[in-house]
C-alpha cells in the first residue's frame, strides 16, 4: 500500500524534471526578490549595527534563505485541487482506493523535492555569488534547518489543501486562493522578519500558523535562536502540524458530503 | 475613434454581465488585490519604524510615491492584461478569432481582458496620496490634476509598451517564457527611490526597463524633489518612445503568425 504513495511522489519528480526548463527563469525571479529585499535592507541598516535582532550580514542571509526555503515548500496544491472540484474529475479519484488529500501531499512532496535539487540548491549558489550571504558554520544549525524546512512543506502543504478544499463551498475560490498567498507572504516573515513588526502585530503573528513556515526556521538558520530555542521552534512546527490536521480533516469529511460538479 | 469607444462601452456592458454572475467573488477579488498592496504598504511602514530616511527619502515622501505607483499599475491591470495571452490566444488558438474581425487585434485582446477591479487601486493610490501629501504640507498647485493625469497614462504607455514587446516574443518562441512573471517582479524596484541601488540596476530601471519611470520619477514631480524632476519631465517621452516600440514589435511579430494546428 506504501509503494502506491511513493508512486505518486516519484511520478510527480519526474513529471517536474520534464518541465524543469520553466524553473530557470523561476530562479531568476527568486534571485530579483531577494535584490529588492537586499537593497532596501542595505539602505536602511546604513550604519546601525542591529535592526529587530539581526545584523545587516544576519538580514541579507534571512532574505536570500526565506526566499530559497520558499522556492522549497512553495506548491500549487491549492489550485490542483481546487481544479479538480470544479472540472469534476475529483469524483472519479474518490472512489480510487486511496486517499485523496494524502495522495496530494504526496505529489506535493514530489514536486518538493524537484525545486529543492533543481530550484533551491542552484539558487542558493547564485544568491551567494550575487550577494554577501554567509552560511552558519555549526552543523546544528544546519541539521535543524533541513529538518525545520520538511515541517515548513507539511503546514504550508496543509494550508494549501484547506483553501483548495474551500472549492467544494464556495463555486469560485479564486480570490481566496489569492488572500491566502498574500496572507502567508506576510505573516510567515517571507517580506519582513517578524522581530521587526510593531508590537501587537509580531503578537499576532504568534499565534497564527504562518510564522513556522518561514520565520522560525531563518532565525534557526541566521543563528538568532540557539540552543534549548531550536527545539523550542520544533515543538511550536510539530504543534502547529497536528492543530491544522483537524480544519483539514472536517474540511474534507464535509466535502465529500457535498461534493456537485459544475459542468463537466 | 467614436468605434473603439463604443466598443469599450460594449464590453465592459458584457463585462457586467457576466460578473454579476459571481457577485460575491467579485468583491474577493478586490479584498485580496487590496490586501497585496497592504502588505507593500505594511512594508515601507514597519521598515521607516526602523530607520528616518530610505536614500534620502523620508516615509512620507516613499508611502507618497507607492501611491503614485497604484494609480497607473491600476489602470494597466485594468486595460491592458496579457498574462495568458500566450496560453490563451496562441496555444488555444483564439488568435485566429481576433483577427477575423474589423478592429486593431491588439486592443480587441486588450479589451476581451479588462479587469475593472483593478481600478480600485487606483483609488487608493489616490488617496494615499493625498493622506500623505497633508501630513508633508504639499501645496496643491493648478497643474496638479493635469501633471497626474499625463504623469499616470504615460506610465500606464511604457508598462503596456513593456509588456507587449514581451508578449511578441511568443510569436516567435512556441514555448510559454515566464518572462513576464520576471517583470512583474522587476516593478517592484521601481516603486522605491532608485538611489539605493548600485549604478548597473539604476540604469536598467531608467533606460532599459524603465520602471522607474512608473513610480519614483514622476512622483518626485509632485514632492518637489529637485534632484530628480527633470527625470519626470521626461516621463511623456519615455511612454511615446516605448508605446511605439511596442506596438512596432507588436505588428512585426503578428504577421508571422501562421495559427496553431487544431
Amino acid at each position: 500500500m506504501l509503494s502506491v504513495y511513493t508512486d505518486f511522489i516519484r511520478i510527480r519528480f519526474l513529471t517536474m524534471l520534464a518541465y524543469r526548463v520553466n524553473y530557470y527563469t523561476g530562479i531568476l525571479i527568486y534571485s530579483m526578490n531577494i535584490g529588492v529585499y537586499y537593497f532596501t535592507y542595505k539602505a536602511i541598516y546604513g550604519d546601525a549595527g542591529s535592526i529587530g535582532g539581526f545584523s545587516a550580514a544576519q538580514m541579507t542571509t534571512y532574505v536570500a534563505v526565506s526566499w530559497m526555503a520558499r522556492a522549497f515548500y512553495f506548491n500549487n496544491l491549492d489550485r490542483e485541487i481546487s481544479t479538480e472540484i470544479r472540472d469534476g474529475s475529483i469524483a472519479i479519484q474518490m472512489i480510487r482506493p486511496y486517499n485523496y488529500v494524502l495522495v496530494k501531499v504526496m505529489q506535493g512532496l514530489g514536486e518538493g523535492m524537484f525545486r529543492f535539487l533543481l530550484f533551491m540548491i542552484p539558487g542558493m549558489a547564485i544568491a551567494m555569488l550575487l550577494f554577501p550571504v554567509t552560511l552558519p558554520t555549526d552543523p546544528v544549525a544546519w541539521i535543524s534547518f533541513l529538518v525545520m524546512l520538511f515541517f515548513s512543506f507539511l503546514i504550508n502543504t496543509q494550508i494549501n489543501i484547506i483553501t483548495g478544499l474551500t472549492a467544494f463551498f464556495v463555486e469560485n475560490n479564486e480570490g481566496m486562493m489569492r488572500m491566502k498567498r498574500v496572507v502567508v507572504d506576510l505573516f510567515s516573515g517571507l517580506i519582513l522578519p517578524i522581530s521587526l513588526f510593531p508590537g501587537w502585530l509580531a503578537t499576532f503573528a504568534q499565534w497564527l500558523p504562518f510564522q513556522a513556515i518561514t520565520y522560525l526556521p531563518g532565525s534557526v538558520f541566521t543563528g538568532r535562536v540557539k540552543g534549548v530555542g531550536i527545539w523550542n521552534v520544533l515543538g511550536i512546527q510539530i504543534i502547529w502540524l497536528i492543530v491544522l490536521l483537524v480544519p483539514m480533516i472536517i474540511i474534507w469529511r464535509l466535502a465529500r458530503r457535498r461534493l456537485f460538479v459544475q459542468g463537466g | 475613434m467614436m468605434y473603439y469607444l463604443g466598443l469599450i462601452s460594449e464590453y465592459l456592458k458584457n463585462y457586467m454581465k457576466s460578473r454579476l454572475t459571481y457577485r460575491a467573488d467579485f468583491w474577493v477579488e478586490v479584498v485580496s488585490d487590496l490586501l497585496f498592496q497592504a502588505t507593500n504598504l505594511i512594508f515601507i511602514l514597519v521598515i521607516f519604524m526602523h530607520t528616518d530616511s530610505l536614500g534620502g527619502w523620508s516615509e512620507n515622501e516613499v508611502v507618497f510615491v507607492y501611491g503614485f505607483f497604484m494609480v497607473p499599475y491600476g489602470l494597466f491591470s485594468c486595460f491592458v492584461n496579457l498574462w495568458n495571452f500566450s496560453e490563451r490566444y496562441i496555444v488555444k488558438g483564439e488568435l485566429d478569432r481576433v483577427m477575423t474581425r474589423p478592429a486593431h487585434n491588439l486592443f480587441q485582446i486588450f479589451l476581451e481582458n479588462v479587469d475593472p477591479p483593478a481600478l480600485v487601486g487606483s483609488a487608493i493610490g489616490l488617496v494615499i496620496m493625498g493622506i500623505s501629501g497633508a501630513q508633508m504640507d504639499l501645496h496643491m498647485a493648478w497643474w496638479f490634476i493635469p501633471a497626474l493625469i499625463i504623469m499616470s497614462l504615460s506610465a500606464v504607455a511604457i508598462y503596456t509598451g513593456i509588456y507587449t514587446i514581451l508578449t511578441s516574443i511568443s510569436f516567435f518562441s512556441d514555448a510559454p517564457t515566464g518572462i513576464i512573471p520576471l517583470m512583474y517582479n522587476m516593478q517592484s524596484y521601481g516603486r522605491y527611490p532608485v538611489t539605493i541601488y548600485n549604478r548597473a540596476i539604476q540604469v536598467v530601471l531608467t533606460w532599459i526597463l524603465p520602471f522607474a519611470f512608473v513610480g519614483v520619477y514622476p512622483a518626485s514631480l509632485f514632492l518637489h524633489r529637485e534632484d530628480m524632476q527633470h527625470m519626470a519631465l521626461l516621463t511623456p517621452v519615455m511612454g511615446a518612445v516605448f508605446l511605439t516600440l511596442g506596438l512596432l514589435a507588436w505588428n512585426f511579430g503578428i504577421r508571422r503568425y501562421r495559427g496553431a494546428g487544431s
